[in-house]
């Protein structure tokens, strides 16, 4: 597990973190998000020991960090970085002895990562003759190619087609399902959302929010409901008058509402189930055809964009 | 330290089979890496063997001159018949000898330039014979003729003042075209790392200071591979064309030449690296790189200058940048005590300590600036 304690660091007299506190837990995905400027790349950078913080410390399964330890992180940086001119096998098997790999163990380990990824027709080939979904590629196994020991990514995923997503995915989970921490930050919340098991949001250089997916929705889930019934007729207007409840959004047969109480809730519950069940025994009350049912009721959780709006602002 | 690391973390379960590296190993992959990069480039070979070819063309050329003993041929000369005797003693080498009957046929064939000089009978001085030339005195022909007294060199030698000046420029543009080659290549390696942002990942791995001491020391390699290849060439050259005693001459000096250079490079390597690292895009190296551009012309200029100034020559071969070419030059023309280069390879060694130190300072503070060239006072003032 890697911890940050009480980050600070300035650019000047310009403050860009402050007082940084979060961890990232060996075998969970978390994914780091927070507008442009924010101080992702910056916390990256400090986490990797390539900028030193102001103030604070990192540490690594609880103690202080080495660099002994950093050398075996595996580190894709914001900013797509390697040689152009050079061989993707070639680079990816320089940078794995640079990480203190033999000739003969970095060059096996490119070319199972390679396979992986699905590059291995392409190892011959210098980078700037790639596609950039493929630099993309090397580049992300040049952040595996020492089997690291905690992984740092910044925006691993932009980019990529969706399956070149799950591609990498698939690798990067490989990695955290064998106790490995990844950390990786993205713009695409949709993408956070769907991979990651922790969620961090930074937000003017402090942390805004941290804890794990469902943790965090169910913080910022509010009093809202919704219900949808089905029907040929199926109208939800009658939410406008139970007690206790404030109607934000209607449409046929689709009301969202937000209850004072989750008992107010349940009443519409109730009264939309009794009212499908009239409607059923007893035929032509209502109208002709007019059989209802709820196809739907739920407290609403909300997206990780959602979240990260309200937090942020 | 593998198990140990394993054992302290309790996550990885993969098998750990990377160890940290040490500087010098991690610098030396740097520069191994370098010197790979530069030897498959073909722009590279090709102008290497360019210019070795001019080497062995100067040095081939330089010994059929010094063999024949002029540019032109052997100089005609027309002798009269009474002055017979005279033109059979002349080497016929240098001398090509035709007969003629009397001074006005001689006259004639000198200004109808069927020959440079000639030789009739007469005048005032004791050997009783006058050298015509056409609009100047035709010197070797003097000198023949001249009753010099027997010479015996006790300590034989080659050195001529020409000689000594095409020397002096050797010295010079050997060491500006390496200096300015490799220097070039350690600054565009390092804005291209810059550029690529690939030095983010290397300083994930290894420190600037190992990456900054692989790049130099992978091209100074190269460079003096590249000198070592010219002495070799020209030392072989020479022996082939029979300037063996030049060869005797010129060997301390190209020793010392190709050690001062290396170290010299050493020192320009750093500047060369420290001033690229302040700027983020290929475009702006030439102009970052331009003072110490300077130092590596100025040597080049004072050399062919200054290459008879015994004063000059003694100061140029104790500052460390113009040692390489200044120290050689000294020592060839035997002006040199024994313990001079290694005095002043001393001070380059102080110099490089120096250098290396704000070098690296420099390196490590700007490498990671991207944008705006950085400027060299807040390169060397600001916080890490």
């Amino acid at each position: 597990m890697i911890e940050l304690h009480s980050i600070t660091r300035s650019f000047g007299d310009r403050r860009v973190l402050e007082d940084v506190t979060f961890s990232v837990a060996g075998g969970r995905m978390t994914g780091f998000v927070g507008g442009n400027g924010a101080g992702k790349t910056t916390t990256m950078r400090i986490i990797l020991g390539v900028l030193a913080q102001g103030s604070g410390t990192v540490t690594l399964d609880g103690q202080a960090i080495t660099v002994g330890d950093r050398s075996r992180f595996g580190y894709m940086p914001e900013e797509r970085g390697l040689y152009p001119k050079m061989k993707v096998a070639e680079q990816l098997v320089y940078l794995g002895k640079l990480h203190g790999l033999s000739a003969v163990a970095a060059k096996g380990e490119v070319d199972d990562l390679l396979e992986r990824l699905g590059l291995t027709e392409r190892a011959n080939d210098t980078l700037e003759s790639l596609s950039l979904g493929n630099q993309q590629r090397a580049q992300i196994a040049a952040a595996l190619v020492h089997r690291p020991i905690a992984l740092v990514l910044d925006e691993p995923f932009s980019g990529l087609d969706p399956m070149a997503v799950d591609v990498v995915l698939g690798v990067l989970r490989d990695y955290a399902a064998q106790g490995v921490p990844v950390l990786f930050s993205s713009h695409q919340l949709d993408i956070v959302e769907r991979l990651c098991d922790d969620v961090t949001v930074i937000g003017g250089g402090r942390i805004l929010a941290t804890g794990s997916r469902e943790a965090l929705r169910a913080e910022h889930s509010g009093r809202e409901f919704e219900i949808e019934l089905t029907g040929d007729a199926a109208d939800a207007g009658w939410v406008r008058d139970q007690v206790g409840i404030t109607l934000t959004h209607l449409d046929g047969g689709y009301a969202r509402f937000e209850a004072e109480s989750d008992a107010a809730a349940q009443a519409v519950l109730a009264r939309a189930v009794a009212g499908s069940t009239q409607t059923l025994e007893a035929p032509g009350a209502v109208g002709s055809a007019a059989v209802t049912q709820v196809l739907r009721f739920g407290k609403l959780t909300p997206s990780l964009a959602q979240i990260f709006k309200e937090v942020v602002q | 330290m593998t198990t140990q690391q394993t054992s302290r973390h309790a996550a990885p379960v993969i098998a750990s089979h990377t160890r940290q590296l040490g500087a010098p190993q991690a610098a030396w992959l740097v520069a191994e890496r370098e010197i790979s990069t530069k030897l498959r480039s073909k722009a590279f070979l090709i102008s290497t063997g360019v210019l070795l070819l001019l080497v062995l063309g100067a040095v081939l050329f330089s010994g059929i001159a010094s063999n024949v003993g002029g540019f032109d041929g052997p100089t005609k000369v027309a002798v009269v018949a009474e002055a017979a005797e005279v033109g059979e003693q002349l080497s016929p080498d240098a001398f090509e000898v035709t007969e003629v009957a009397n001074r006005a046929a001689a006259e004639q064939a000198v200004l109808g330039e069927k020959v440079d000089a000639a030789i009739v009978t007469g005048g005032e001085g004791p050997i009783g014979l006058t050298v015509l030339g056409s609009d100047s005195t035709p010197i070797g022909l003097v000198q023949a003729l001249s009753a010099t007294p027997q010479v015996e060199l006790l300590n034989p030698t080659t050195e001529n003042p020409m000689l000594a000046y095409f020397i002096a420029i050797a010295f010079g543009i050997v060491f500006m075209m390496s200096a300015m080659t490799f220097g070039t290549t350690i600054a565009q390696s390092v804005v291209e790392e810059k550029q690529t942002r690939i030095v983010e990942i290397l300083l994930a791995t290894v420190s600037a200071r190992s990456i900054l001491a692989g790049k130099i020391l992978g091209n100074s390699i190269l460079a003096l591979g590249q000198v070592v290849a010219i002495a070799a060439l020209t030392s072989v050259g020479m022996l082939a064309t029979g300037q063996d005693l030049l060869l005797g001459e010129l060997g301390t000096a190209l020793i010392w030449f190709a050690i001062l250079f290396a170290f010299g490079f050493v020192l320009l390597a750093s500047l060369y690296a420290a001033l690229a690292s302040l700027v983020s895009r290929q475009e702006d190296v030439a102009s970052a790189v331009s003072p110490v551009m300077w130092l590596v012309m100025i040597p080049y200029i004072a050399i062919i200058v200054f290459n008879t100034n015994v004063k000059v020559l003694a100061i140029m071969s104790y500052i460390p940048f113009s040692a390489p070419v200044g120290m050689p030059m000294r020592l060839y023309l035997g002006i040199a005590e024994w313990w001079e280069p290694i005095v002043s390879l001393g001070i380059l060694f102080a110099s490089i300590a120096v250098v290396w130190w704000l070098g690296a300072r420099i390196y490590e503070r700007s490498i990671l600036r991207t944008g705006a060239k950085v400027k060299l006072k807040d390169a060397l003032t600001a916080k890490e």
